[in-house]
């Protein structure tokens, strides 16, 4: 059995990928991550965990050397935060287009300029597009957990694809709690050992990663579309395996309070667990207020998305980056879209909040609700507006 | 729930406080969070760590605005802080001070209720440096009972290892000699 524990949510991170019998580790150290990656080059280094630390000189160089063990065969894991994982997001596309089954951690940073090292989540939104999985921590527990299910969902074959998993920089990475630290036998039974599908073998060559000509690359693109897609049957089955194992439940999109709420609040990472707690509060006073959260980011889970807010007449869907002069933040235009492609049409504001480490409390939350509220009631437009910001 | 804000300079051990006292709940069975005031740390600065200590599951990532504790490391940050900043009525400052609670009351300015120890001299004299980290806590749990002495040893022994010892005596002295208002 797992035993609970008070510990740093970085240092948990780092022993759940020592549990998971990670081979090799290339990682290059970056605020907010950097716990993570000092205690496994720790555990190396003092002999609990027999794998190869690469302490590279870069991020691009530390996802180039993810991309060659893992295409060797290799169980593989690198960690970033933001500027880092600007840097090596070149090759993060080519990981995931090569199919390779790396899992990284993405301690969640605000970008520069102005030089901002706390937390938002332009990094995550900078990756989007790069066609690996993400998935969404709220918690320490979550971050060990949804860890140890990224390494059996990657390297599934049926997905084949690398897999992020996103904690809030700080506001998690550097939080001390209580965690169920799962036992070496655990982590054994729930994830198997790597077997890889294709790899680079001297006594086998074969090409990974070749030219695509305009005759395949747009058929090579839409079979990487179809495999990001159907990858989410697998990540819910490798959650319903969890939680018949430990106990502990995910899904795609979660809710709290939602079934016959009028308003809900829509939120990604851990302002969640404040939003839970405003929701506690707007409830008290009778109002008819609840939580929809998204626990995968890619690929995005529309149907369950649909299905977690279909009930409500007006949403407030909080981002916690910007795409600039768009019509919304990117969690916001996932939500129209997928409403508007259903003919559902909610009241929907967005409100851009928590940029570059600015705390989220429990009166914004309220703040936002009594605005859709009033929103709604006057019919005034739908759009976006950053919260807080001083004039 | 409980909400504990450590005022220290950076190398004092503020941090290293909150953890110790987050550990401690934890091991009681309790639900805690420990944070320092994230960003770049500097030592010889001012410096803030937070704690929640609760029966039930914390859900709030917010930061600490009105803590009903502050323990303040140092005496010479009373001049350049406002150590009772969002503190409640009933909230109680736990001072590292010469003072006693009449003098601080009437030099400090300060209105809630007082805990005070000469956590300096104690440190100085057990441990020989003036980190007043283990000792402080010692004062937090007379004037508070938020943690005990008994769950204390664990994280204390993990820490700090062939010191503890000598920290746990810190510790002890300070809940023995720390003066707290009626």
């Amino acid at each position: 059995m797992g035993k609970r524990v008070g510990m740093e949510v970085s240092i948990a991170a780092a022993e759940v990928v020592g549990l998971c019998d990670v081979d090799v580790i290339a990682a290059y150290p970056i605020t907010p991550q950097t716990h993570i990656v000092e205690h496994l080059s720790e555990l190396v280094a003092d002999g609990h965990l027999d794998a190869e630390f690469i302490p590279v000189e870069s991020e691009h160089s530390a996802m180039s050397t993810c991309v060659g063990s893992a295409a060797a065969g290799a169980r593989t894991f690198t960690s970033t935060s933001s500027q880092g994982y600007a840097l090596m997001a070149e090759i993060c596309y080519i990981a995931s287009s090569m199919r390779l089954p790396i899992v990284m951690a993405v301690a969640n940073r605000a970008l520069s300029a102005p030089i901002n090292i706390w937390n938002d989540h332009a990094d995550m939104m900078m990756a989007r597009d790069t066609g690996w999985i993400q998935t969404v921590a709220e918690n320490g527990q979550e971050v060990v957990d949804l860890i140890l299910h990224a390494f059996r969902v990657a390297e599934d074959h049926r997905v084949l694809l690398p897999v992020m998993v996103n904690l809030d920089g700080f506001t998690l990475s550097h939080m001390i709690e209580p965690i169920i630290l799962p036992d070496k036998e655990e982590v054994d039974r729930y994830l198997p050992p790597y077997k890889p599908k294709l790899r680079l073998d001297p006594q086998n060559p074969m090409t990974f990663g070749p030219v695509g000509m305009p005759e395949v690359y747009t058929e090579a693109k839409k079979a990487q579309d179809e495999a990001v897609k159907e990858s989410k049957a697998v990540i819910v089955e490798a959650w319903q395996e969890f939680e018949k194992q430990f106990g502990r439940s995910y899904k795609p999109v979660e809710t709290y309070k939602a079934e016959d709420a009028e308003t809900l609040l829509l939120t990604m990472g851990s302002i969640s667990e404040t939003a839970m707690t405003a929701v506690d509060k707007m409830r008290a006073d009778g109002q008819k207020v609840g939580l929809a959260h998204l626990r995968l980011w890619r690929p995005f889970p529309a149907e369950e998305l649909v299905d977690a807010v279909k009930g409500a007449k007006a949403l407030a869907v909080v981002d916690r980056a910007l795409s600039l002069s768009g019509g919304c933040g990117p969690v916001c235009v996932e939500v129209k879209s997928t409403l508007f492609d259903r003919g559902l049409s909610p009241y929907v504001q967005n409100f851009l909040a928590g940029l570059g480490g600015r705390d989220v409390t429990v009166e914004d939350f309220e703040t936002m609700v009594a605005k859709v509220g009033d929103g709604l009631a006057k019919g005034l437009p739908m759009g976006y507006e950053i919260v807080n910001a001083r004039e | 729930m409980v909400e504990i804000r450590f005022h220290g300079r950076g190398g004092q051990g503020g941090v290293t406080s909150a953890e110790l006292t987050a550990l401690a709940a934890i091991e009681e069975g309790k639900y805690a969070q420990a944070f320092p005031s994230f960003g770049p740390e500097r030592r010889g600065a001012p410096v803030m760590a937070f704690v929640r200590v609760s029966d039930q599951q914390i859900r709030t990532r917010e930061k600490v605005y009105s803590p009903n504790m502050v323990v303040v490391l140092d005496p010479t940050l009373l001049e350049i802080v406002d150590v009772q900043a969002g503190v409640p009525d009933d909230g109680i400052l736990v001072v590292n001070t010469k003072m006693s609670v009449d003098e601080l009351r009437k030099n400090a300015g300060l209105t809630r209720r007082l805990a005070v120890v000469d956590a300096s001299t104690i440190a100085i004299e057990t441990l020989r440096v003036p980190i007043t980290n283990t000792t402080m806590l010692g004062a937090l749990i007379k004037a508070t009972g938020v943690i005990s002495v008994d769950a204390l040893r664990g994280p204390v022994q993990k820490r700090f290892g062939p010191i503890a010892e000598k920290n746990l005596q810190a510790c002890m002295r300070a809940y023995e000699e720390t003066v707290v208002e009626g």
